[in-house]
C-alpha cells in the first residue's frame, strides 16, 4: 500500500495512455444524470457527479448477455450444441466507482463465486476489472453507506481510492492489480505523507453520512415470525411492482434465461431480472407462490436484510447507496424498512383462556 | 473453470405416451458423447435441467435410478412452452440435460438399515420410482428395513410406471399400495380412496427407524400430514421434495428461494422439521 499524488493535468494524459492497455469506464453526464460507460479517446470521466443513476454493476454483469450460441440446422454436424461465444476479458478499468459500490461486489461475489458452482461469466469479467474507487466528501440526503457496513472511504473491493483535493487527486493504491494500474498511467509522485490527511478526510467524510439505520438485531429475529410480521402491508401498500428499485441496485443479482431465436440461429439469453415480478416465481401449472405485491416486497427485504444475513454472516446485502429511496417513484424507503425490521417483537402468545 | 451452464448434448432414444390423457410422457435420453455419463453421477431425488435448444429449460426430476446404467429417463408433463416442445420431439432428436442437481433423499441414513415408507400422489412418482428402483436393486435391498409404497392417482390410467407397479406387487420384500379415487374397472384388484385415508391403513407406525418420503400435489399433502402426525412421525423423519420455479438451478438466479434456502441447491428434499422454520413460499 502506498499514496500517490495525481495532478489534474497529469490525470488528463494519464487516462489516455490507460486506454492503450484498458477499456476503460467511467462516469459520464447524460441529460441530467450520471451513468457508467465505455469512454472513447478523448473523453475523460466526469467526477463532477454525487452518484451515478445507475450502479456500476453492468460493466461486469451485463443486463443482457449471451450465455451460449447454437445453430438449428440439422445439414450442420454440431447442430443443436449448446457453444460458448467469443468473450473480452481483456483488462478493464472502472475509474470513479463510489466505495459503497465497490463494496457491492463483493457481496455479489459471494452469489456468482460459491464452493460448489462457479458463475464463469460473472468471474471471468470481476477478475479483469480493476476498480479505482473516488471517495465521497459530499453525500447525498439518502446515502447510509456507514450504517451499511462500508462508507465514503471504505476501501472493500477496490484496488485504487483517489480522494478529489481541487488541482490533484491523492490515491491509496491498495493491491497488485493498483501497482498495474498506475503504472499502465505513469502515475508516480510519491506522497509519504499522505497517509494522515487520508484518515482525517475520511473521518470528516463519514461525519457527514445520515446515519442510523439499525441492523443489529436482525440476525437474532425468527424468520418465519419475522415473515408473518403485521408490517407487511402497510410497507407494500403503495409499491406499483416497476422494478425500479431492484435495476439500480448495487447488489441485485437475479437473473432469467432465454432463448432466442432467429432462423435456425439461436442463442440462450441471460438478463436482469426482477422479484417485483409476478412472472419471476409463477409455476408452469399457474400456481405462484409469491402471488401478491405484498409478498413480493417482503421478498426483496428479507432477502436483503434477513436471509442473506443469515446465509453468510457477512452482514446486509446493502451498501447504503441510497438509490432506490431516492428513485422509488412511490418513497418505498429501505431505512424505514430496516427499522421495522429490526425492532420487530413478535406478538406475545396469548394464555389460552 | 466448469460452466455449470452448459448443457450435455443427448439423443431421446425413446418417447412414450405414460397416462390416458396423454399429457405425461416418459423419455429415456442416451447421453451423445459417453464419457458424459460418468459425469453425470446422480443419486435418487436429484433433478436435472432438460434442455430444449431454441426453447428453454425445465428442471424435472431424474426417474431412473443409478443403477440402471446408460440412460436417463425423465417423466414430463405437458404445461408451457419447453415442455410442449419437448412432447413434440421425436426418437433420434438431439437436446441437453444439465446436472445432476440439487440434493437427494437422506440415503446416508436410510441405508443404516430404516424402513422407508414412499407416500406418493399423481405424477409427482418420478424420484421415488429411481428410489425404489434404487433400494430393489440386489446391491442394495439389505441395505434397507421394510419398504412401503403408497401411490395413487385420480384413475388407474392416471399411473405411472404401471407395468412396474404390478410387478412390485408380485414381490414379498416390498409391500405395495396402489390406490385410485375412484375407477368403473370390475377387474380393478387394488385400493380405492384418497392417499391419505390409505396411509392411514396401511402405513406402518411411526418409530425411530422409520421415515416416511412424501411427493404428491399439495392437497395431497395437506391432508397427509395430519395422518403422518396422528400415527406418530416426527417431522425429521417426514421428508419432501419440493418444486419452485428455476432458471440456473445452481442456487444463483434467485427465484426460487423459501426463506434463505435455495430449492435448487439446498433442496429439492427437506425434512417437513426444516420446512416449519421457513416460509411456505412454495
Amino acid at each position: 500500500m502506498r499514496f500517490l499524488k495525481i495532478a489534474k493535468d497529469d490525470w488528463t494524459r494519464g487516462v489516455e495512455d490507460l486506454k492503450k492497455s484498458f477499456r476503460v469506464f467511467g462516469p459520464v453526464k447524460e441529460k441530467e444524470a450520471y451513468d457508467f460507460r465505455l469512454l472513447d479517446k478523448g473523453v475523460l470521466p466526469d467526477f463532477s457527479f454525487q452518484n451515478t443513476r445507475l450502479s456500476p454493476k453492468s460493466t461486469v454483469y451485463p443486463q443482457s448477455e449471451i450465455l451460449f450460441e447454437y445453430t438449428l440446422d440439422e445439414s450442420k454436424a454440431d447442430h443443436h450444441v449448446h457453444k460458448v461465444p467469443e468473450k473480452d476479458y481483456s483488462p478493464r478499468v472502472i475509474l470513479g466507482i463510489r466505495p459503497c459500490d465497490a463494496k457491492a461486489f463483493e457481496l455479489v461475489r459471494l452469489n456468482f463465486d460459491t464452493p460448489e458452482y462457479k458463475d464463469p461469466y460473472w468471474l471471468s469479467a470481476y477478475e479483469a476489472t480493476t476498480k479505482v474507487g473516488l471517495a465521497c466528501d459530499d453525500p447525498c440526503s439518502t446515502c447510509f453507506c456507514t450504517s451499511a457496513g462500508s462508507g465514503p472511504y471504505d476501501e472493500a473491493g477496490l484496488d485504487v481510492l483517489l480522494a478529489d483535493r481541487d488541482d490533484h487527486f491523492l490515491a491509496k493504491v491498495l493491491t497488485e492489480k493498483g501497482e498495474a494500474f498506475v503504472s499502465a498511467a505513469g502515475w508516480n509522485t510519491e506522497a509519504p505523507d499522505a497517509e494522515a490527511g487520508f484518515e482525517k478526510l475520511a473521518a470528516e467524510a463519514e461525519g457527514k453520512v445520515p446515519g442510523g439505520v439499525p441492523t443489529d438485531k436482525l440476525a437474532d429475529k425468527e424468520t418465519v415470525a419475522l415473515h408473518g410480521a403485521d408490517f407487511w402491508e402497510d410497507v407494500a401498500f403503495s409499491c406499483i411492482n416497476c422494478g425500479t428499485c431492484t435495476y439500480l441496485c448495487p447488489t441485485c443479482w437475479c437473473f432469467d434465461i432465454q432463448d432466442e431465436v432467429k432462423g435456425a440461429e439461436g442463442v440462450r439469453m441471460r438478463n436482469w431480472d426482477s422479484c417485483m415480478f409476478p412472472l419471476f416465481t409463477l409455476h408452469g401449472s399457474g400456481h405462484n407462490p409469491r402471488a401478491t405485491k405484498v409478498d413480493r416486497v417482503r421478498q426483496r427485504f428479507m432477502h436483503k436484510l434477513k436471509y442473506f444475513v443469515d446465509r453468510y454472516g457477512r452482514g446486509i446485502q446493502c451498501v447504503g447507496c441510497g438509490r432506490c429511496v431516492s428513485s422509488c417513484p412511490v418513497n418505498i424507503d429501505i431505512r424505514r424498512v430496516a427499522r421495522l425490521m429490526n425492532e420487530f417483537e413478535p406478538a406475545p402468545e396469548k394464555c389460552p383462556a | 473453470m466448469e460452466n455449470p451452464y452448459f448443457p450435455y448434448p443427448v439423443r431421446i432414444d425413446s418417447a412414450v405416451i405414460e397416462t390416458e390423457d396423454r399429457n405425461l410422457k416418459t423419455f429415456k435420453l442416451v447421453f451423445v458423447n459417453p464419457e458424459d455419463e460418468k459425469k453425470f453421477a446422480y443419486r435418487p431425488g436429484q433433478f436435472a435441467e432438460l434442455s430444449v435448444t431454441g426453447k428453454g429449460e425445465i428442471p424435472i426430476g431424474i426417474a431412473s435410478s443409478p443403477t440402471e446404467p446408460g440412460f436417463l429417463m425423465f417423466t414430463v408433463n405437458k404445461v408451457g412452452v419447453v415442455s410442449t416442445a419437448l412432447h413434440n420431439m421425436q426418437e433420434g432428436d438431439i437436446m441437453g440435460v444439465r446436472g445432476p442437481l440439487g440434493n437427494w433423499y437422506p440415503w446416508e441414513i436410510l441405508e443404516q438399515g430404516k424402513n422407508v415408507v414412499i407416500i406418493g400422489g399423481g405424477f409427482a412418482f418420478t424420484t421415488l420410482r429411481s428410489s425404489i428402483v434404487y433400494m430393489l436393486d440386489p446391491k442394495n435391498r439389505e441395505k434397507f428395513g421394510d419398504i412401503h409404497v403408497i401411490y395413487g392417482a385420480r384413475s388407474p390410467g392416471m399411473l405411472l410406471y404401471r407395468d412396474e407397479l404390478m410387478e412390485w406387487e408380485k414381490r414379498d420384500d416390498i409391500h405395495m399400495h396402489i390406490t385410485v379415487d375412484g375407477t368403473d374397472d370390475p377387474d380393478w384388484k387394488y385400493n380405492v380412496g384418497f392417499v391419505p385415508t390409505i396411509t392411514e391403513q396401511k402405513a406402518p407406525k411411526a418409530d425411530a427407524d422409520t421415515y416416511a418420503i412424501v411427493c404428491g400435489p399439495p392437497v395431497m399433502i395437506k391432508f397427509t400430514q395430519p395422518v403422518l402426525d396422528k400415527l406418530g412421525y416426527a417431522h425429521d423423519h417426514i421428508i419432501m421434495s419440493l418444486e419452485n420455479r428455476m432458471k440456473c438451478g445452481i442456487g444463483m438466479c434467485g427465484r426460487c428461494n423459501i426463506g434463505m434456502e435455495y430449492v435448487c441447491k439446498d433442496g429439492p428434499v427437506f425434512t417437513l422439521e426444516q420446512l416449519n422454520r421457513t416460509p411456505r413460499e412454495y
